[in-house]
């Protein structure tokens, strides 16, 4: 090859970059525009004044999507709570006896786990989650508690993940020398690695907490979809996301019709915050 | 609902409306070709299938598409023009007509039925409990001589065909409480009710089987046979729509439907066929 051919090649190559990152980066953009321009109605029109409030009952013209926000929200931080020690947990195993054949066949149904689709996770939910859920505690077993367990197996495996790849490189850095002075890895890992590495737990609690305000089925499928404030565990609650498919099905245009968009718009900026930042924090 | 009974309902309404019926058979389809796109109400799905197919193997140039999506879904992708039939489990608004210039083509009555599980002694509801019930005023079962057990309320999403027609006649437009659990289809409305043995809710009445028990309402029995004849008031119709008149195979369609073979397929999914105005 010549180098002018070489030079052709390149440049080429360039171009066929660059438009394709700026497809990608312009259908974000419309989408952004599209999503805003739709909720536009629900947020300027006066007869859709109502979209802030707690109350939504389309039949009396209240569009109220702020208990669906709320149930984004303590779905998610609840299920993220009960993760993170799990994570910890799960994590620190795979790291101080890695070869151990308990830990690599964690491993592997870890690796395992994050190829599942979550209509799976939600099916075997209800099924077998909700009923033992309705014994113990009264209800119907489609509530807080039971879109809270089976999130959990749906983050749990992305935060593992993160934190191992995060912390692995930092104890094999640790190890010669530290096993030299007597320590074992769990020491090392608990004493040593733990107290220097906030970024990659937010991180994995980040995307944790982004998977999880953003799945849509689990919380269809086992929170109940009440539209309502849940004021314990055993409580129904509808999130923005189980929101948006259960009044898709059925409106056109409308004042609930536009409600979604602000509904969507709203989810957007959550993931789109929780993913900034969580870049922002694996690359620094 | 077991075969024979649905066979010889059909041929039943079959010999009832033979008289009525337009002659469309499967022989006017033949030599045609091209497509028919159809989606939207979910309830309708079974009875388009089965024409669709009765229709496709007729005819093998014929090109029949039928997906689901929902009332809404129907209204807009037929008023948008991306398919040829949007069905709807409810009658348009009038704000759907006029922006779209639809037509309706009502082609079979279903019932709504009140379902709770099969192990609760309850036999029967007035009406006026059934709004206690749904608006959050009764909400423990022995008040109705059932168990010492709290009730579960079902509803089905904002906008579901099937629960406008049961807040409308089964509920006089009372509004269900805001705790209730909400279930986005009949089928998953079965299985959360056939699993919750507290559970009331409300499922099409062609949805019904021994995995959970309808309950009559001021003695109104949830039957077709009752809901076709008007002593069950809690029904509905089940619509085919097409943006301005349809011509030429969406015509020979939608003729079909309200053919002999069109009232079988109605009837083995479980509805009552209704003839054309």
């Amino acid at each position: 090859m010549t180098s002018s051919q070489k030079t052709e090649s390149f440049f080429w190559a360039k171009t066929y970059v660059h438009l394709a990152a700026g497809l990608v980066i312009s259908s974000i953009f419309l989408l952004l525009v599209m999503i805003f321009i739709f909720a536009g109605p629900a947020l300027f029109d006066q007869g859709h004044r109502s979209i802030f409030t707690w109350q939504w009952n389309p039949y009396q013209g209240q569009f109220g999507i702020l208990p669906m926000l709320m149930g984004s929200m303590i779905l998610s931080v609840s299920a993220l709570l009960l993760a993170l020690p799990l994570a910890i947990s799960l994590c620190s195993l795979l790291l101080t006896a890695p070869r151990r054949l308990s830990a690599r066949l964690i491993h592997m149904v870890i690796r395992f786990m994050t190829a599942i689709p979550t209509v799976v996770y939600a099916f075997a939910g209800v099924l077998l989650l909700t009923p033992l859920v309705r014994f113990s505690f009264g209800g119907s077993g489609l509530s807080w508690l039971t879109a809270t367990f089976v999130l959990v197996l749906l983050i749990l495996p992305t935060m593992v993940l993160v934190l191992n790849s995060g912390l692995k490189p930092k104890l094999d850095d640790l190890c010669p020398q530290g096993l030299a002075m007597g320590l074992d890895r769990l020491d090392l890992l608990w004493f040593f690695v733990f107290p220097h590495t906030k970024k990659t737990f937010l991180a994995a609690g980040l995307l944790g907490f982004g998977r999880a305000v953003g799945d849509t089925l689990i919380p269809l499928m086992l929170a109940g979809n009440a539209p309502q404030v849940p004021m314990d565990l055993g409580q129904s609650l509808r999130t923005l996301s189980a929101h948006m498919a259960l009044v898709t099905a059925n409106e056109v245009g409308g004042a609930a019709y536009s409600s979604l968009f602000m509904a969507g718009a709203l989810l957007l900026g959550i993931s789109a915050l929780v993913s900034l930042i969580s870049r922002a924090l694996v690359t620094s | 609902m077991n075969r024979l009974h649905i066979l010889s309902l059909s041929l039943l309404f079959c010999c009832l409306t033979m008289g009525t019926a337009p002659a469309t058979t499967l022989k006017d389809f033949q030599g045609q070709k091209g497509t028919v796109n159809i989606a939207g109400g979910t309830a309708h799905i079974p009875v388009m299938k089965a024409a669709a197919r009765s229709i496709m193997s007729a005819e093998p140039d014929i090109r029949i598409t039928v997906t689901g999506g929902g009332s809404g879904v129907g209204v807009q992708q037929v008023g948008e023009g991306l398919v040829d039939i949007g069905n709807t489990g409810r009658a348009l608004k009038e704000s759907e007509i006029e922006k779209y210039g639809l037509q309706s083509f009502p082609f079979a009555i279903d019932g709504v039925a009140v379902a709770i599980h099969p192990a609760n002694p309850v036999s029967g509801l007035t009406q006026e409990q059934l709004i206690k019930i749904f608006t959050g005023e009764i909400t423990r079962w022995q008040d109705l001589g059932g168990p010492d057990a709290p009730i579960t309320l079902y509803v089905r999403e904002d906008g579901s065909g099937t629960r406008e027609t049961f807040e409308e006649r089964g509920l006089n437009k009372a509004v269900p409480s805001t705790n209730s659990n909400v279930s986005n289809s009949n089928g998953a409305m079965k299985t959360m009710i056939a699993q919750d043995k507290n559970a009331i809710g409300y499922v099409g009445i062609g949805h019904l089987d021994s995995s959970i028990k309808a309950l009559p309402v001021d003695g109104m029995q949830p039957t077709q046979e009752n809901a076709q004849n008007g002593s069950y008031i809690i029904t509905r119709l089940l619509y085919m729509n097409t943006k301005g008149e349809p011509q030429g195979l969406v015509r020979l369609f939608i003729d079909y439907i309200y053919s002999k073979d069109g009232q079988g397929f109605i009837a083995a999914a479980g509805y009552i066929p209704k003839s054309k105005d």
